[in-house]
């Protein structure tokens, strides 16, 4: 059904649906929405499930890694500092081989400190082993949890999902999201059977020490899992396509009137949908531009870039996180994906917006491919005041 | 693909660290031992095992190469040998 909902109330929606048995999470700005509709949600009775109140991030990682160990569906969500709180455990529930799915609102990460969105917060935790998807509308994010447990609880993966989307601009827009029924939701994601579980009766040990002799094989099992994850995402949304209607394609990618573009932004999330505007406003004055959306941005398609790129004179990359003392985080899986190919874009340029809540405008866009032009540049910060710049302290 | 999911209990006995000893290991020469167990008692690993005089031995899976039962024997019937890496894999 076609409703209109704050984002974080669209995704508690679709965790509903999704039936999990074991909840738990801590208030952080701007993910706290979408964990308190879901506890509403249990104490009136509409969703059977055990909410689960912890006294941090860390704690609440940690009961949700416990309670899918022992076999039950589970749900947590966090944003910025609460994220990198969880940080160890999430290296764990990957490790360990636990199917979850966890919503990421994202945030910048003090100090200083700021609440406004950036995707620092998800793009710091890229080598934790989770699978990451990038929603550009509530939409999006609405369905790619749903596909998230598909995906995570799949024999062949059994890796855990982080649904990232733009806090505040995603988790707190009112839009149109169609939330769909429970019947149709259960047909497409059959209740959670574990492959292993913590079980009295039957007892074994799950993260046990991994000397030198056992390590690196756990390693390389999730890395080799990985290029199974990029073949599964497409299956999965030809799927979800034939129950529910909407049509990701390949669900990895999204291609904006790339087909003739000279010029193309690359990037990821909310930022995408002004994106497009852009693009249509340029297309309509017969500017030849596209958009690349990623929306796997782990594992990343290499080799979907290289195809809908190759022939693409120009590349921006916008990233809304960097990699201090590096090129951007986006910009590197751009570049890397032609490395040592036979065609390449002439330019991969490589642009830093929207830190810590700035507008990302349409102004910023156009900016940006006013400055992709025959010499490239590398980290270039769009809507940058110089003014601020000038503090000096000390000698 | 999964690896390693150590999973089933006492399984850290599949763990060979013996591969980490890096020089020396015990040879047990059976000839004037009496039976009294220091070497048995005082292995870390607890890898040695034996009953009778001159039946002791220990378990290279295990064993780390500290010495500890050659020190201890009160008749020299241990000694540490030195230990290439052609060694370690027969």
């Amino acid at each position: 059904m076609r409703e209109f909902l704050e984002g974080s109330r669209a995704v508690a929606e679709a965790v509903r649906l999704c039936k999990p048995g074991v909840i738990s999470a801590y208030p952080i700005t701007p993910q706290t929405h979408i964990v308190e509709e879901l506890a509403q949600m249990v104490a009136n009775g509409e969703l059977n499930a055990q909410f689960v109140n912890v006294e941090s991030e860390h704690s609440a990682a940690s009961v949700v890694l416990g309670a899918v160990a022992t076999g039950v569906r589970a749900f947590t969500a966090t944003s910025s500092q609460g994220l990198l709180y969880m940080a160890e455990v999430l290296f764990n529930i990957a490790g360990l081989r636990l199917p979850l799915v966890l919503t990421c609102a994202n945030r910048a990460i003090s100090a200083p400190i700021n609440i406004w969105n950036d995707q620092q917060d998800s793009v710091s935790l890229r080598d934790s082993g989770w699978i990451q998807l990038y929603a550009e509308n509530n939409q999006e994010a609405v369905d790619f949890h749903l596909m998230g447990y598909r995906l995570s609880e799949d024999k062949t993966i059994m890796l855990p999902v982080m649904v990232c989307m733009d806090g505040f601009i995603l988790t707190h827009g009112m839009e149109t999201v169609d939330i769909p029924d429970q019947a149709k939701v259960d047909k497409f994601l059959p209740p959670y059977k574990a492959l292993y579980k913590l079980d009295p009766t039957a007892p074994l040990t799950m993260g046990l020490l991994a000397d030198p002799d056992y390590y690196l094989e756990t390693r390389f099992a999730i890395q080799e899992t990985f290029k199974d994850v990029l073949k599964l995402i497409p299956k999965i949304n030809v799927e979800f396509s034939s129950h529910f209607g909407r049509d990701y394609h390949d669900g990895l990618v999204e291609e904006y009137r790339t087909k003739d573009a000279e010029k193309v932004i690359v990037a990821m999330g909310s930022v995408c949908g002004t994106i497009k505007q852009a693009v249509d406003e340029l297309r309509s004055k017969g500017k030849r531009v596209g958009l690349l959306k990623i929306i796997s941005y782990r594992p990343f398609p290499y080799a979907r870039v290289y195809e809908i790129l190759k022939d693409v004179a120009r590349v921006a990359v916008l990233d809304k996180a960097v990699s201090l003392g590096a090129y951007a985080p986006l910009a590197v899986e751009i570049k890397a994906a032609f490395f040592g190919k036979k065609k390449s874009p002439k330019v991969i340029s490589s642009f830093v917006a929207g830190l810590g809540g700035r507008d990302i405008t349409l102004d910023s866009i156009k900016e940006i491919l006013r400055k992709l032009t025959q010499k490239e540049v590398s980290l270039e910060f769009i809507d940058l005041k110089p003014e601020l710049l000038r503090e000096e302290y000390g000698e | 693909m999964f690896g390693p999911l150590i999973v089933k209990p006492g399984s850290s006995k599949g763990d060979k660290t013996g591969s980490w000893r890096i020089k020396s290991s015990p040879r047990f020469l059976r000839k004037n031992c009496i039976g009294c167990k220091m070497c048995l008692a005082v292995c870390p690993e607890g890898c040695i095992e034996g009953k009778e005089k001159n039946t002791y031995s220990c378990d290279y899976n295990y064993c780390k190469g500290c010495g500890l039962c050659a020190l201890v024997c009160p008749k020299d019937d241990i000694v540490m040998q030195e230990e290439t890496a052609e060694d370690k894999k027969k």
